[in-house]
This record gives C-alpha cells, structure tokens and sequence, in this order.
C-alpha cells in the first residue's frame, strides 16, 4: 500500500556518501594527487580552465578529482566558484605578439621570421598505444631549443600581412568597456568581443562540431591557418590609483588566427578576413573550431547571409555553454509528475473521444451523380 | 547605502563563508531591481545578470536567485516541487537556505512567507503579505512558436499574440480540445501574454486576483517576471471552447479531498492506481483534521 513518501533527505544524504566512496575507488589504489592531476592530465585542466573562465590550474585540477574526472561538472564546480569571486578590475589586453613561445606555426607561409616552433605537440605522433607508459619509467630528456631572440624576431603571422593591407585589420581598441556576459544577460544581437567570451567559454564539442559544419558547406569561409601560437604572456592592470600597468604573473595561453575568405567592394580594396580563438593552455583543437566560429558569426557584418547554424549568434551563443545545456538536459531527470499526470488525462480523454467515434456507424459516402 | 546598516535582516551567515543567503548584497540589489520592474510591468520579462549558481541550469537558479534576493532574517520558508515538500529537489533547495540563511523553514503553507515552488500552486489559498516564487524553465510563452529571442521581444512589444491563438485553435481543429495541459499561457493585467511556468493548467486560476505577490525567476534564460497581488489572470480561450482545468473522477485516495489536483500511483503491474493529493501539505492538514480516504 503506498503512503506518502518522506526520508528525501536521508535517501540524499546516503546517495553523497555513497559517491565519495565511488570517487574514491578501490581504497588499495593510491589516492590521487592534485598535483599529479595538474601536471598530467595538463591538457583536461586547461580545458577546465577555459570552460570554466578561470585561470587556475590548482583548482582545476582539484574540481577533476572531485568531479570523478567528468570535465562538465569539473567546469560547473570552478563556475560556481568562480561566480563569488570579487571583481578588482580588468587587465590590459593580452599582447600575444610578445608571447613567450612554446609552440608556433602557420599554415599559410613556409617560412616566416621566428620560424615554424613545433613544441609539444600530438600531431606527427602515430596513434600507438605506448604500453611502456605502465611502468613509469621516465622520457628520455628534451632536445634543448636555443633561446628565442626578442620577440619582435617573432611577430604575428596576422601583422605581417597586416602590414601589406592584405588582411582586415584588427577592430581599434577604442577604450571602452568590454561587456561580461557573467555580468549582464546578453542582448542580441550580441557584438564581437561577447561572442567571442561566450565561444572560449562553450564547449569544446559543441564548438568543434560547429566548425567542423562550415568545413562542410554549411556556411563555408574559405580559412586557412594563418598562425596557431601556444605559449605565455604576461598579464598586466592598470590599478585607478597608480595610473600606470603594473605587472600580475603569466598565463598560458593559445591563440589561433583564421585567414579567411577575402572581401572588399566599393571603396574597400579586396583583402582577407579574420576568425580568431583563444584560450588557456593549450588548447588548439577548441581555439581553432572557435576562430571558424567566430569568422561565421561575422557574417552579418560582412554582409553575407545567415543562413546556417554557425552562422545564426542566437543558436551558437543560446546553445553553446555546456552547464546550460547539460543543466536543462539533466533536469529531466527530476520529477515531472504533476505535468505527465496532465498529459495523461488528455491523451486518455482523446482517445476515449476516438474510441465513441470508431464505435459509432459510419456516415454513409455521399457520391456524385456521375460516378 | 550601506543596505547592512539599515537592515536588521541582512546578516552575514555565520560560519558558512557566504553572504546571507548566499548571494553578495550588490547582487541581490540588482535582482532585486529586476523584480521591481517586473511588478511595475505585470507578465513582461525583464532581463537580469543570473548568476552562475551552485547548483544546475533547469534545477531552479532562476527561483533560488529570486528567494535569496528577497529572504529576511525573519522569513519562513517553503519548498515545493511537484506539490510535495519531501521530493528531492525541494529539499535540496530547502536546505540550501538553511544552510545560507539559517532561516526558519515549514512544510505548512499557511505558516509561509515565501513559498518557492516548482510546477504546482499550493491548494490552499495564499494570502496577502506572502510570496510565491515559481521556478521557470522557458520563460517565453511565445518560445516553441518563435525561437528567436529578437522577434519575440518585437511580438510582445507589439502585443502581437495571433501565433499563439493559431496554435490553440489549432489544436481544437486536430483534436477537438485545446491540448495543453501545463505551461498554459495566460494574459496578464490585459496586456502581456505569460508562460505560467509549467504548473498544470488545473493551477491556472489561483493566479488570477490573488492576494499573494507571485514571483517567476528563470535563471538560465536570465530573465524575471511577475504578478503583483490582486492582478487580473486570464488563461487564453475562445468563446466557443472557453478554457477548462482538469477534473478527476476521485477524491484523494488518503484524505478524500476533491477539486483538487492528484498524483496517479502505480501500485502493480496489474492496473492496479491510486489517486493522491499532488499538495502534500494539503493532504497532512487534511487528515490530521480528521477527513480519511478510502485507502487511509
């Protein structure tokens, strides 16, 4: 016989104590370490990082080994920590052409000054499963690079062309405030420098997936890699009471420039366009899909038509933070009772209508004279 | 201003780390903006900075942003989601606020100053000087009509409402009936057409001149709207299919309560079905006062 349920709140706290355990694992396997976390799986916390707005690779790691590894919710664990941190002030824009270089290339020059800087990369790597990596044993040691020159000796593939007026140039910084999406709810349409805070935010497959759709013909713009770098730049503010930039530390970042289709009518000299990504860490695969996006979403202001999803700034930016989307997915998952029990009244009510119908003779076919 | 000055209420929660009630005041302030003109504008949507909160997007931000923006020290608190107080979620929520506020908490409406809920009104009649606070998935009535966000601002800018009465005469064409069940829309004060968040239509004329101030928070669509008390709520219809809630054959299975909303239980696999108060406040008073069931 059923009696109105209570014990909700024992039934949840048993459920925690039971995911602790999970988490935990076999409690003869040595527990995991934050600084392992953050210093082997580099490339999990960066996306962490990314996704979650805040560079912080402790943190990051620390939100993977209580999220079981599981990068959404690691990403949900750093946003809401995120959400209650102070604002001091912005910094000054990220000069990546003074970046410190771990890895560079391009893929629309041969050469370049600065050169191609392979660094630590996947690519070229044959997808082998290395069995040796179970036994701990150490890589043998790095080559060691000779050290870079200044950095104007690497300037960025973007400037180079820039310079011959062959490439849009990047929009001026006229100063102004940049907007927050975590701070204001978007209004669209939404400019560049939002869309691009919502596309670094989104998620990496979601993302990908939508670069990938314009490689395919859905709303295609031609790119080509003008520059993917990888390093650190430093970070620098502008306290109001000091008045000059004063340094904070450096972050890691990639950067990725699109070279795209090129426009130009009227009084415009034909000249290419630009998609552009960026994120902490190493992240070229998010950096990339995001510089297609990005280029996509311009195509209002470029004057081409909006037809395609990358293309479309309410369906990109509606859809592509994970936590919204995997929120509004999972709650389906609590109870919907009270709306299915309204669903079933109707659909038993029409089909109970459908069944009188059915029962009853039918009308006789009137026919025409003439058939 | 300094609000913590002022307001006895306003009291940072010992030892939990947060602010009161979790939210930061300059927070709150904003939210608190937001509902402001949400009242002065009965049913429009006004756009807010939601916070990313600590709990998911779809498992009512919107409604615990709204909660926390207008707790005091001396407030009581409800917690409903499909009617019940005891389901999962609302004693997540509730103890959220016990946790943030250390405010008092019930389980009996009447005892009540703010109610936050999650697709159900409360059976018994709400009263002047309490606030329900709905949690709402899809704020925009218009959405599965218009997904873009830039027409439908224009649509209710323009009191534009013929898609929505297409769709409902499209289904009396189809299937004889209008065929929505919950989230059925209402015009609020004449003037703009409202998502009632996706409470059972059966709910939808307690919302119309009550005396309690209803708030609506959707925190991942970012926007809060209201009904202030004693508001006129219509639910759309036509004069030939006027609009109807739903009405069970039985009474409460526990309580004998009738004209009110149940839940259905399964309780074999042989078609064996009970029918139970969705408000489980309801059904307790009930039958602490004496009224049975045929199964109590």
């Amino acid at each position: 016989m059923y009696v109105a349920v209570k014990g909700g709140e024992a039934a949840i706290d048993n459920a925690h104590r039971l995911l602790a355990e999970a988490r935990r694992g076999d409690p003869a396997v040595p527990d995991l370490t934050v600084a392992q976390i953050r210093e082997q799986m580099r490339l999990l916390v960066d996306r962490v990082m990314t996704e979650g707005s805040l560079y912080d690779p402790d943190l990051a790691a620390l939100a993977l080994k209580q999220a079981r590894g599981d990068v959404v919710e690691a990403v949900f664990l750093v946003r809401a920590y995120r959400t209650t941190l102070p604002r001091f002030g912005a910094t000054e824009p990220v000069d990546t052409g003074a970046m410190t270089l771990s890895r560079r290339i391009s893929a629309t020059f041969k050469d370049l000054p600065g050169g191609q800087v392979l660094g630590p990369t996947f690519d070229y790597t044959h997808r082998l499963v290395d069995f040796s990596l179970g036994d701990g044993t150490l890589p043998a040691p790095a080559a060691e690079a000779e050290p870079a020159a200044d950095a104007a000796a690497c300037p960025r593939v973007t400037d180079l062309l820039g310079q011959a007026g062959l490439l849009e140039p990047s929009p001026e910084d006229l100063g102004a405030p940049v907007g927050d999406l975590t701070r204001e709810p978007v209004d669209y349409p939404a400019d560049r420098a939002l869309r691009l805070q919502a596309l670094a935010r989104g998620d990496e497959g979601f993302i990908l997936a939508l670069g990938y759709s314009t490689q395919r013909g859905y709303g295609r713009t031609h790119p080509f890699v003008g520059e993917i770098r990888v390093g650190a730049v430093e970070l620098d503010i502008t306290p109001e009471e000091l008045g000059f930039p004063v340094g904070l530390g450096a972050v890691d970042m990639t950067e990725c420039q699109m070279i795209n289709q090129f426009h130009g009518n009227g009084p415009v000299p034909p000249q290419f366009t630009r998609g552009y990504g960026l994120v902490f860490g190493q992240g070229e695969r998010k950096a990339m899909a995001m510089a297609l996006v990005d280029r996509s979403l311009r195509a209002a202001e470029l004057g081409e038509a909006v037809v395609v999803p990358a293309q479309d700034q309410e369906f990109v930016l509606a859809h592509c933070d994970s936590l919204q989307a995997t929120g509004f997915v999972e709650h389906m998952k609590l109870p919907h009772y009270v709306d299915f029990q309204a669903e079933l009244d109707l659909v038993r009510r029409l089909r109970a209508e459908h069944a009188a119908r059915a029962a009853e003779p039918e009308e006789p076919i009137l026919r025409e004279a003439a058939e | 201003m300094n609000a913590q000055a002022t307001n006895p209420d306003i009291t940072v929660s010992a030892g939990s780390g947060y602010n009161f009630a979790y939210l930061d005041e300059g927070t709150k302030r904003m939210i608190r903006r937001a509902i402001l003109k949400a009242i002065a504008i009965p049913g429009y949507q006004v756009p807010f900075a939601a916070r990313e909160m600590p709990m998911p997007y779809g498992w009512g931000t919107g409604g615990v942003q709204v909660t926390a923006a207008i707790l005091g020290a001396s407030d009581v608190l409800k917690v409903i989601d499909q009617g019940a107080d005891d389901t999962t979620n609302a004693v997540s929520i509730r103890r959220f606020f016990t946790a943030t506020a250390g405010i008092a908490t019930t389980t009996r409406t009447a005892e009540a100053s703010v109610i936050q809920t999650r697709h159900r009104i409360p059976e018994a009649p709400l009263s002047e000087g309490q606030v329900l606070v709905y949690q709402v998935p899809i704020p925009e009535p218009l959405r599965f009509l218009e997904p873009r966000e830039t027409e439908t601002r224009q649509l209710h800018a323009l009191a534009e409402y013929g898609l929505m009465h297409v769709k409902l005469y499209e289904d009396i064409a189809r299937h004889g009936h209008i065929a929505t069940t919950y989230a059925y829309p209402v015009e609020v004060a004449g003037r703009y057409v409202m998502d009632p968040s996706p409470t059972p239509k059966f709910d939808n004329p307690k919302m119309d001149d009550c005396p309690a101030l209803q708030l609506f928070g959707a925190g991942r669509e970012k926007r809060i709207y209201a009904i202030p008390p004693y508001t006129r709520v219509r639910s759309l219809d036509f004069e030939d299919h006027p609009f109807r809630v739903q009405s069970f054959e039985r009474p409460c299975a526990l309580c004998g309560a009738r004209a009110i909303y149940l839940d259905e239980v399964v309780l074999d696999d042989a078609g064996g079905r009970m029918f139970v108060c969705s408000d489980t406040d309801h059904c307790e008073t009930r039958r602490a006062d004496g009224h049975t069931g045929e199964a109590a």
